[in-house]
């Protein structure tokens, strides 16, 4: 065990490091610079301003040298300086993410509480009529688009019955009270978890219903039947005990979007998350952000199939961690 | 089934009865961009400039009516009352003195008072090369800075320009960030207090300042207690950044929003509906602004050299009819970058109205007589094929050249529409990389020379680091001539004049096709009064003391 997640450590590491060539590259070819953006819009800027500014912020260097010398200060804790936000990256990206998690995570956390026993549900009696109504759900959920349901949400919740508010995390005053404070967030957290959580309920319920639906159909199942054992408990049991690790790995992989944020979800609401910020980052060509926020949902991801790996391990006794391929 | 309704009315009531009640000393506003940087001199935005208008104040804007006056100075300098004088400078050249005094009573929200000693670290931080300052121009034109008292002092400018009066020198705090300069000059666009400790009280000295930042969220402003003119009517202003538009009108209808910043909010199309849907409970106010939407073209293509097939371009354009179409008639047809609002506009120069039979007799006087499968050609059998390059994602202007697209082609004229991600598309440009033409837009300043555009030093090249915006490479000596002359002309009557024959060189010449001017919709609620849109570089929230809510 000790032996596999020092491999898997090491080799998160490496993939770390490929992709903060990768994604520098990439955004590094990208057409236009910082300064071409300020050239364009301020008609006071003369040759001279640009080769200085082009000069201040490292781009008259190749790519390559400034890569390095991004790498030399951030193996030292230097992440550098947001461009956009004129702060530094870290002190951008924290808050964010504590905010993104809060969003998605809630989103996550009542996605897989409704699908579970959604998918269990429909797989029940495939065709049935519960099984119709549940997918007809599944379908209208992935079907819509996360900007339309935003849209839709806010019109119905905010401009017409006027119950939530349509968007930010509000105000919470400095002398109001723990549970006054979670109210307003709450308030304010509603629609856009219900936004997240409607798309991803209809993804995990069509997922467990399948992986259900094979387990049901499996022998052991039979066995259980034959032997006696009632309906309520074969399917807990032993059906739903099976049905669990494919579906484990989809959540677990889903864990690693959580960082990088919902950007569609975020925009709409007006919700100072990491989506919203790394895709900024990419159109106003703020190197130091990008790369960061990208960095921290590759590490995510990768946190996420580890998790996936774990957990196929804890529901399936059948895979075995120290074993490795071909063993 | 009943238990589970009961269960979610329990759950959702809390959520429905406990909006805050908001006391009308607080208005929220909300525009769609959040500034790159706090730091006045650092960047130029108009995100910044709007919240910024609020907590601070230049030596001289434009206001309402287009007339420069003062607000960090006692009186604008001039000629005429003295405070304004040329000189001649070492080597002959003549210069310009102008004397300024600023307000007695002007303080920083910490009550340390406005002086001369926060005008020398402003200059000391514009001129300085590595204080990521992005357009130096401004401040190396500034040759000296000479203090009298504490509030009075005159500054030595290298030449002289008609513009002398307007300041728009934005002070920075000597007392708190003298320090983070002298520590470190290259790293000061980083560690500035503007941006490291955005709330100092220090850092304003206007109506209000600000009490809480949350980068791309949410500014909070509070009346500043040392803040000269009268007191603002709101005590506090919330500013939230919604960048979706589709959301921003929710926000607006819900209430979660009092009002939206007209410079950076709402869409001319999305104004008109709204008011058509909710006018009965917003004024909503359609103020033509500084912002020209024109074509650029590229007059190194040998399809476009000829003037004679530029002006059947434009006259083959029915402007009119897609300023009524797309916006209602509301958005002006330009005749030339200078707005007819503007005091300089010449209604002499040139005007095209859509007249096909007109251009189609030109294109054929300039040699594209013959149509092949309804496109022309010439003699040489090139076909009059050419592209049009602009932004993506911005519908309207995707709705135009769809148009465009159409009307060319009744008189014989392919076009071929090429839409590419603004920070493309903006290095096309410097680069000068488009085929044939490029729509996008222009803000220009009331009075504005338009140098950087027209002039024949201003055509971006490898040799001078691809700057200067005259990306047609239009060349005209006399058109050089006025430009220079334009800038130097002191009286206003000869300087109207000058304007007048740079609009009547562009009229003929069109290096640049005139489509609109871009038009801000202000949707103000009822009860708000006091918004006073500028339609101007300088908007309304430079007013803001003056906002009040009436119930």
């Amino acid at each position: 065990m000790g032996r596999w997640v020092a491999a898997r450590a090491a080799g998160a590491l490496a993939t770390l490091l490929l992709m903060s060539v990768v994604v520098f590259g990439l955004i590094g070819l990208m057409p236009g610079d910082p300064v071409d953006l300020m050239v364009a819009g301020d008609p006071n800027m003369t040759s001279a301003d640009a080769a200085r500014l082009r000069a201040l912020y490292g781009l008259d260097r190749p790519l390559h040298e400034r890569y390095l010398a991004w790498a030399g200060k951030a193996l030292q804790g230097e992440l550098g300086f947001s461009r956009s936000f004129g702060r530094p990256v870290l002190e951008i990206l924290w808050p964010r993410l504590g905010n993104t998690l809060l969003l998605a995570g809630l989103a996550f956390a009542i996605a897989i509480v409704v699908a579970l026993p959604l998918g269990m549900l429909a797989a029940r009696r495939p065709g049935g009529r519960v099984d119709y109504l549940v997918n007809l759900a599944c379908f209208a959920g992935v079907s819509a688009p996360p900007f339309w349901l935003a849209l839709l949400m806010i019109t119905l919740f905010a401009v017409a019955l006027g119950w939530l508010p349509a968007g930010g995390m509000g105000d919470v005053p400095t002398q109001a009270s723990w549970s006054d404070a979670a109210l307003i967030r709450a308030r304010h957290l509603a629609l856009p978890v219900a936004t997240l959580a409607l798309v991803q309920i209809g993804h995990y319920t069509r997922f467990m219903r399948a992986a259900m639906i094979e387990a049901l159909r499996q022998d052991f199942m039979r066995t259980a039947r034959a032997k006696g054992v009632s309906e309520a408990r074969a399917v807990w049991d032993h059906a739903f005990a099976n049905a669990l690790a494919p579906v484990l790995t989809v959540l677990a992989l889903s864990f690693g979007g959580l960082f990088s944020g919902a950007l569609i979800t975020e925009t709409m609401f007006a919700w100072p998350g990491t989506g919203k910020a790394i895709y900024q980052a990419i159109l106003e060509n703020d190197f130091n952000l990008a790369l960061v926020g990208l960095l921290i949902a590759t590490l995510a991801t990768l946190l996420g199939n580890l998790l996936a790996d774990l957990a196929q391990a804890w529901v399936d006794p059948r895979v075995s961690l120290t074993a490795g391929p071909g063993a | 089934m009943s238990r589970v309704l009961a269960v979610l009315v329990a759950l959702i009531l809390p959520f429905t009865l406990t909006t805050p009640a908001r006391a009308k000393d607080e208005l929220v506003v909300a525009m769609t961009q959040y500034p790159a940087t706090w730091n006045p001199v650092i960047g130029s935005m108009l995100a910044k400039s709007l919240i910024q208008s609020m907590t601070r104040r230049p030596f001289t804007a434009w206001d309402a009516d287009w007339k420069l006056r003062c607000h960090l100075c006692v009186e604008v300098p001039t000629l005429e009352n003295g405070r304004a004088r040329r000189v001649t400078l070492e080597g002959g050249k003549e210069g310009l003195e102008v004397d300024l005094e600023i307000q007695p009573a002007a303080r920083w929200g910490d009550g340390v008072p406005v002086s001369v000693r926060d005008v020398a670290f402003t200059l000391e931080v514009g001129k300085h090369p590595l204080s990521g300052v992005a357009s130096a121009e401004g401040y190396r034109r500034i040759l000296a800075m000479k203090p009298h008292d504490d509030k009075r002092f005159t500054l030595t400018f290298d030449r002289v320009t008609f513009d002398y009066s307007n300041i728009d020198l934005q002070l920075l705090p000597a007392h708190i960030d003298k320090p983070v300069f002298d520590a470190d000059p290259a790293e000061y666009r980083n560690r500035n207090r503007f941006d490291t400790d955005s709330t100092n009280p220090g850092l304003a000295h206007g109506p209000y300042r600000f009490v809480q930042v949350v980068p791309g969220s949410q500014i909070v402003l509070e009346r500043n207690p040392t803040w000269w003119g009268p007191t603002p009517h709101f005590r506090r202003i919330v500013v939230r950044i919604v960048e979706s538009t589709a959301a921003l009108e929710a926000n607006l209808l819900s209430g979660s929003v009092d009002y939206v910043l007209g410079e950076l909010g709402l869409t001319l199309d999305q104004g008109l509906l709204f008011e058509k849907r909710h006018g009965q409970r917003f004024d909503v106010v359609h103020k033509p602004a500084l912002i020209y939407e024109h074509i650029d073209v590229n007059l190194d293509n040998p399809l476009l050299a000829d003037r004679r097939v530029r002006q059947a371009l434009l006259m083959a354009i029915d402007r009119e009819a897609i300023s009524r179409t797309l916006f209602e008639g509301r958005q002006p047809v330009a005749h030339g970058g200078v707005s007819p609002l503007d005091p300089m506009f010449s209604p002499a120069a040139r005007q095209y109205r859509h007249d096909p039979a007109e251009a189609r007799r030109l294109l054929d006087a300039a040699g594209f007589s013959e149509l092949r499968a309804g496109v022309r050609h010439n003699a040489k059998g090139d076909r009059f094929s050419i592209e049009l390059t602009t932004t993506a994602g911005n519908r309207v202007r995707e709705q135009v050249a769809q148009v465009l697209q159409s009307q060319w082609r009744q008189v014989g004229v392919e076009l071929r529409i090429r839409a590419e991600p603004p920070r493309v598309f903006s290095q096309g440009l410097n680069r000068r990389a488009f085929s044939g033409l490029a729509m996008y837009a222009w803000v220009t300043r009331p009075q504005g020379v338009p140098r950087s555009t027209l002039h024949s030093g201003e055509i971006p090249s490898e040799a001078n680091g691809w700057t200067g915006q005259n990306y047609p490479a239009y060349r005209n000596a006399e058109m050089d001539r006025v430009l220079d002359a334009m800038e130097r002309e002191l009286d206003e009557g000869r300087r109207r004049a000058l304007f007048a024959e740079m609009q009547r060189l562009h009229a003929e010449d069109l290096p640049v096709l005139p489509l609109f001017f871009r038009v801000d919709s202000f949707v103000i609620p009822k009860k708000l009064k006091g918004v006073v849109p500028t339609g101007h570089v300088n908007g309304s929230t430079l007013s803001v003391e003056n906002w009040r809510w009436v119930d």
